[in-house]
């Protein structure tokens, strides 16, 4: 395997603590520069894309492109921040590239997109459609016994796309086992709690109802991350990572705060922000 | 005079492909309507049911584009409209060769009724950057546009008709055809006539009623609406001084659309559009429909007395 990056043997859950700590930080500076962006997601979902990059992803930064990598497509593409300090942390990106976010020509554009920034895999944005679009990249997999990954991150609130059920009906309809599905179970949406806009009910029953595996973990542990990693990698069919988190994690007035979905710190929050994540 | 259905040219196509591996197809339960289901019986490894889920669709081709393949997939041109946003964000915008096929456009679709009878896709799709838009006229040229395809740059839409209509092309005159140059089926200087689909026959017989009156009519088969054929259109502007763009698809942005826009720019000339006049179809025999909404030769007659009227000196 000429892609073949970082793995778990290489890192220690203590390592890549560190690492998504450096992220947040990172993270919360990109959208406080921008003025804009989506903070509370990004930290919810951090800690999940630094398990991934630093413990099982095959794909190199001086191949990024390589067609036989392990694909990250990041369906819920306005978390953006949180890819790029991934991107930037395990040195796919530049320092500097993160000083373009939702910069004019900037390399990381508002949304995730693939024609922008080096090691993304997904053109994001509108939500709903990345498990199909992993779909079809491990349909091609499967189709030219190559042995690349998709790992496909999901919001819970985009679990209201009828596409991803359509998505999750194929996938299993057509016996995709080199896909997995990280749903980051936040529980907020733009305008409230994902419960007050639309209830999703008992999300493992209603992926189980449609032939998945589930695993439920504390999707900020980064333990239980990696393990679950593991567990999909190994298990036989298409597998679903329900991961619990907060939203804004790590940042006391964001967390579980749905006015910061999709709002940038003033100057005092952001001097209290990097206080608590020093 | 041979009929024949444009969509039969479609899965021509398909099978004349297959040697190419990376060629892939997907279905969206109207395989056999679309005519993918000729490709589905002999390469049935690489032709992907993907249910009454056009949205998914749209982004598994995408996906798959991603990767190298060259994927076709194809669903009445009506529901290609279902997943019109995954085609502009998840197709178009990262401009992947994904190739598009609508099957059973315009109001000639006929009995189904207005559910059916998209008027609109030519329009929407040719808004988006990168996409191309074809709508043939006939089965063999269908068959050679889409095999072009394979060799094109970008992700496309081509619309078919489900009903015969009177083939205009050889096998030999439809592999020479372009994307994106205009095909002129007959010469005149009178007026340019400008058709797609399953107005080209409808336009070559106006050609000939006009013949009998005295009037030489150009009848050009735009098979290609996007890009468009700016260059060509000018020319025969200058030569005809007017023209009369024909289609089965409302004349709100579609190739009437697209002629004005381009004689507006380039070539102001008096332009008469056969199309539908922004109303939604119902059910009916093809030809009591586009005698209804005014898609026949006398209409296109009509028309080009008029635009010829219109005329400055």
């Amino acid at each position: 395997m000429t892609a073949a990056g970082p793995t778990c043997e290489q890192r220690t859950v203590e390592d890549l603590e560190l690492i998504a700590k450096d992220c947040r930080r990172e993270i919360v500076k990109m959208v406080k520069r921008a003025n804009a962006g989506h903070p509370g997601g990004s930290l919810s979902v951090i800690d999940l894309l630094v398990g991934l990059y630093g413990n099982t992803l095959r794909v190199t930064i001086e191949n990024p492109n390589h067609p036989d990598r392990d694909r990250v497509i990041l369906s819920k593409g306005h978390a953006s921040p949180a890819m790029y300090s991934a991107l930037h942390a395990f040195g796919f990106i530049q320092e500097a590239d993160l000083h373009s976010y939702r910069v004019f020509n900037g390399v990381c554009q508002g949304h995730v997109d693939s024609k922008w920034t080096p090691g993304v895999d997904f053109s994001g944005g509108s939500l709903g459609m990345g498990l199909s679009y992993g779909l079809g990249i491990a349909l091609s997999g499967k189709m030219d016994a190559k042995d690349h990954f998709t790992w496909v991150i999901l919001g819970d609130g985009e679990c209201q796309e009828g596409e991803i059920w359509e998505a999750a009906m194929a996938t299993v309809h057509h016996k995709v086992e080199n896909l997995t599905v990280i749903v980051d179970v936040n529980g907020i949406q733009n305008d409230d709690f994902v419960d007050q806009q639309m209830v999703m009910g008992d999300l493992a029953a209603k992926w189980a109802a449609f032939g998945w595996k589930i695993k439920e973990i504390d999707g900020h542990d980064m333990s239980e991350i990696c393990s679950a990693i593991n567990w999909s990698k190994e298990a036989v069919g298409p597998c679903v990572i329900l991961a619990r988190t907060t939203k804004g994690k790590g940042v006391s007035f964001m967390e579980n705060n749905p006015s910061f979905h999709g709002k940038a710190p003033n100057d005092e929050e952001f001097e209290q922000a990097m206080g608590e994540l020093a | 005079m041979t009929l024949a259905a444009s969509r039969d040219g479609y899965g021509a196509a398909l099978l004349d492909m297959a040697n190419d591996e990376r060629i892939v197809v997907l279905e969206a339960d109207l395989g056999k309507s679309t005519k993918s289901c000729l490709f589905r019986a002999e390469h049935p490894n690489r032709t992907f049911s993907m249910g009454i889920a056009e949205q998914n669709m749209m982004l598994v081709a995408a996906g798959m584009a991603s990767t190298g393949k060259i994927p076709f997939a194809s669903t009445f041109a009506i529901f290609t409209e279902r997943g019109f946003e995954q085609v502009r964000n998840g197709i178009a915008r990262p401009n992947l060769k994904v190739h598009l096929c609508g099957s059973h456009g315009g109001i000639h679709t006929g009995t189904d009724g207005s559910s059916a009878q998209s008027i609109e896709d030519l329009a929407i799709y040719r808004t988006l950057p990168n996409m191309t838009v074809m709508h043939p006229c006939d089965d063999l040229s269908t068959k050679a546009l889409t095999k072009a395809l394979v060799e094109h740059d970008r992700p496309s839409y081509t619309r078919t008709a489900r009903n015969k209509t009177k083939r205009i092309y050889s096998e030999e005159q439809a592999n020479s055809l372009e994307i994106g140059k205009f095909s002129i089926i007959r010469e005149g200087e009178d007026v340019a006539i400008l058709a797609c689909g399953v107005m080209v026959s409808e336009a070559m017989d106006a050609a000939d009623i006009l013949a009998t009156e005295g009037v030489k009519a150009t009848v050009v088969d735009v098979h290609t609406i996007k890009p468009f054929d700016h260059d060509a259109l000018s020319s025969l502007a200058q030569k005809c001084g007017a023209i009369v763009s024909a289609e089965d698809h409302s004349i709100i942005g579609g190739l009437g659309g697209a002629v004005a826009e381009s004689l507006a720019a380039n070539h102001p000339t008096p332009l008469e559009q056969v199309g539908v006049k922004d109303v939604f179809g119902m059910s009916g025999q093809p030809h009591e429909l586009m005698e209804h909404y005014g898609l026949t030769m006398a209409n296109i007659v009509d028309a080009a007395h008029k635009a010829i009227s219109r005329r400055t000196a």
